[in-house]
């Protein structure tokens, strides 16, 4: 059978839906691909999924890989992972994505540690370009780009030597094209061959609650991180949420805090918004926080330090504190509002 | 039936204190010049195995690969109740990504330990990856359940656990061995036992007996090893040789992954504006968003 190369996205679904993380890297996928010269693929796994694939080439697939099986209904790290360590190692794609996910961050590491592959997780951006390192030019790798440590820094990764470049990205991080209903692909069936000992877990039971947020989908968003000082205070934000229709997130430092929910938490490890309006309270604006907002259309930053790196890329800013600016915030929008 | 738990720890710079003059010029992190401490999620991690050898009995193994005073994590693992640890270091480790750590701890696991259940985090703060659990598994052959809260139960060759997902949780059953890695919220870790750190404290590693010996020309450790051995205060450690590794899967070399660069960011401000946070600018700045139907 020819080999299919060039870039695949892990089509992550759920119960039959797509998770809209594999649609954003098809989308990315479709331009890296381009650059490669090479075909974008989708490789989807479930049971009863083969509704999907259209999607899949609305959104840039040239080929799917479609593993249709009850034995994959519902995710388990060790069926799932055979299946796509076994496609991987028959095609030796350049390029495998996942999105990073608590599915994606369980199989990824499995997949490029079993074909020995370089992975990067929660990568902010990729691109395909001529490397040379340490005196050798190579052709076309993946640049793996991702803040690192604290600090205003990016850090550049590459696989140089990995036949298979991988890499895991959150979230609305890349953004997702219009679909075109017009294309189609080829869809490329796969039985999934699996052994005994990859039916080492067993699924009891499973819970999942409806989410509770949508940040993602919130036109406004009021945020607070460590200097908001307390807990308590963070009444103050949710106050100014509810009188603007707005969500309430929160900085990595807020969520460590235990000022707000995990769930909350905008950011590379949280999730990525691209709000009408960002209202960054007592955000200092480390990088890893600006990765997840730092497109919102209009961003209001808050901070009695005038030196916060959060003003440098807010629309607006106030330099005070909190607990005074955001009752006079929610007094002048009723007043003006009315 | 006892249960023998492994579990793999690291100690990390305190990533709420880093600056650019801790980077090393090829991208790598100088982790002399920051502060250290015992990652969070494999202090729960440790908890977690803690709890199963409480319940039924068996060995906790405590082991991390590290540079010489990644030593002091394993003391403290020593005062929260782990029956044995080592010190995996060699300098032929250095610069290991997430894949060639974990080869290096799947070595040590195989050739030194007896795992039932392999403890990991689920992530370090330095680099936040969650990679190496998974990996390491791999490497192992063996199962994993990763975003683990709480193990139930374990027997007939089996456990219980519950695991996080995302708006919700999952009980699984899995055969051992079998890899966890461990959800940072899941428990508290216990408190340093104040007996264990009288009777532990002097735990040394090789290492540290060494740079002793230095100091010291009439001081021979070995004596010092051997006492200590059988006291259980010697900080074991592991070189390549010792968990039967293959140099070229280690370290730096190891790594498929390389930093290409490293860049401060240069941040690109828009139009800023600055009120004053008195009740007039306030005004003024609700009434130009208002203007603009940012609120639609």
């Amino acid at each position: 059978m020819e080999r299919v190369k060039g870039v695949w996205v892990f089509a992550e679904q759920e119960n039959g839906h797509l998770h809209d993380v594999g649609l954003e890297l098809l989308s990315k996928g479709r331009k890296l691909a381009a650059n490669l010269n090479a075909p974008l693929s989708a490789v989807l796994l479930g049971c009863n999924v083969g509704h999907l694939v259209p999607k899949l080439y609305a959104f840039g697939a040239d080929t799917v890989f479609l593993a249709d099986s009850e034995r994959l209904e519902h995710y388990l790290t060790l069926p799932y992972a055979t299946t796509i360590i076994r496609l991987v190692r028959e095609h030796e794609p350049e390029v495998v994505l996942f999105g990073a996910t608590s599915i994606g961050r369980d199989l990824a590491p499995r997949v490029a540690s079993n074909t020995r592959s370089g992975l990067t997780a929660d990568c902010t951006d990729l691109q395909i370009t001529d490397v040379t390192h340490r005196g050798k030019l190579h052709h076309n790798l993946l640049l793996q780009i991702r803040p690192a440590f604290g600090g205003n820094i990016v850090a550049t990764i590459i696989s140089p030597e990995s036949k298979t470049q991988m890499a895991t990205v959150r979230e609305g991080v890349m953004r997702m094209e219009k679909p075109d209903a017009a294309r189609t692909g080829k869809t490329i069936e796969v039985r999934p061959v699996l052994s005994e000992k990859d039916l080492a877990v067993e699924l009891l039971e499973r819970f999942k609650a409806k989410p509770k947020v949508n940040l993602k989908a919130a036109d406004i968003i009021v945020s607070g991180g460590f200097g908001v000082g307390k807990k308590d205070n963070f009444k103050l934000l949710e106050e100014l949420a509810a009188v603007l229709g707005g969500e309430v997130a929160g900085s990595r430092a807020a969520v460590d805090a235990g000022f707000t929910e995990r769930e909350r938490q905008v950011g590379q490890t949280g999730v990525t918004v691209r709000p009408r309006l960002y209202i960054a309270c007592g955000i200092s604006g480390a990088i890893q926080h600006r990765a997840g907002m730092s497109e919102s259309k209009k961003i209001i930053a808050i901070n009695k330090d005038p030196k916060a790196p959060i003003f440098d890329i807010a629309h607006y800013g106030i330099v005070g504190d909190v607990t005074e600016v955001i009752p006079r915030l929610i007094a002048a929008y009723r007043e003006l509002s009315k | 039936m006892p249960v023998n738990c492994v579990v793999c720890v690291k100690q990390v710079p305190d990533t709420s204190n880093i600056s650019g003059q801790v980077m090393k010029p090829d991208g790598t992190v100088n982790r002399a010049k920051l502060p250290t401490v015992f990652n969070p999620d494999d202090l729960v991690a440790l908890e977690l195995a803690l709890r199963v050898k409480d319940l039924y009995g068996g060995k906790v193994t405590v082991i991390t690969m590290g540079p010489p005073p990644a030593a002091e994590v394993l003391r403290q693992a020593l005062w929260m109740g782990a029956d044995e640890v080592a010190l995996i270091s060699d300098r032929r480790f250095a610069g290991a990504d997430t894949l060639a750590t974990s080869y290096a701890l799947a070595m040590a696991i195989k050739n030194k330990c007896n795992a039932d259940i392999v403890f990991c985090g689920r992530q370090a703060i330095d680099g936040d990856t969650a990679q190496v659990g998974p990996q390491l598994a791999e490497k192992l052959d063996i199962p994993q359940v990763t975003y683990t809260e709480e193990i139930e139960w374990v027997g007939n060759g089996t456990m219980v656990a519950r695991r996080k997902i995302d708006d919700g949780f999952e009980r699984v059953r899995a055969k051992l061995p079998v890899l966890v890695t461990v959800y940072g919220d899941a428990a508290t870790p216990r408190p340093f036992n104040a007996k264990l750190i009288m009777e532990k404290k002097r735990a040394r590693s090789q290492f540290e007996l060494e740079r002793l010996s230095e100091d010291n020309p009439f001081y021979y450790y070995y004596n010092d090893v051997d006492a200590l051995e059988k006291k259980g205060l010697l900080i074991k450690t592991w070189s390549i040789e010792d968990i039967a590794a293959d140099e070229e899967k280690c370290g730096l070399k190891g790594s498929p992954t390389q930093v290409f660069k490293v860049e401060n960011v240069v941040l690109t401000s828009p139009d800023r504006k600055r009120y004053e946070p008195t009740k007039g600018d306030i005004e003024r700045l609700i009434g130009e968003l208002i203007a603009d139907h940012i609120f639609g």
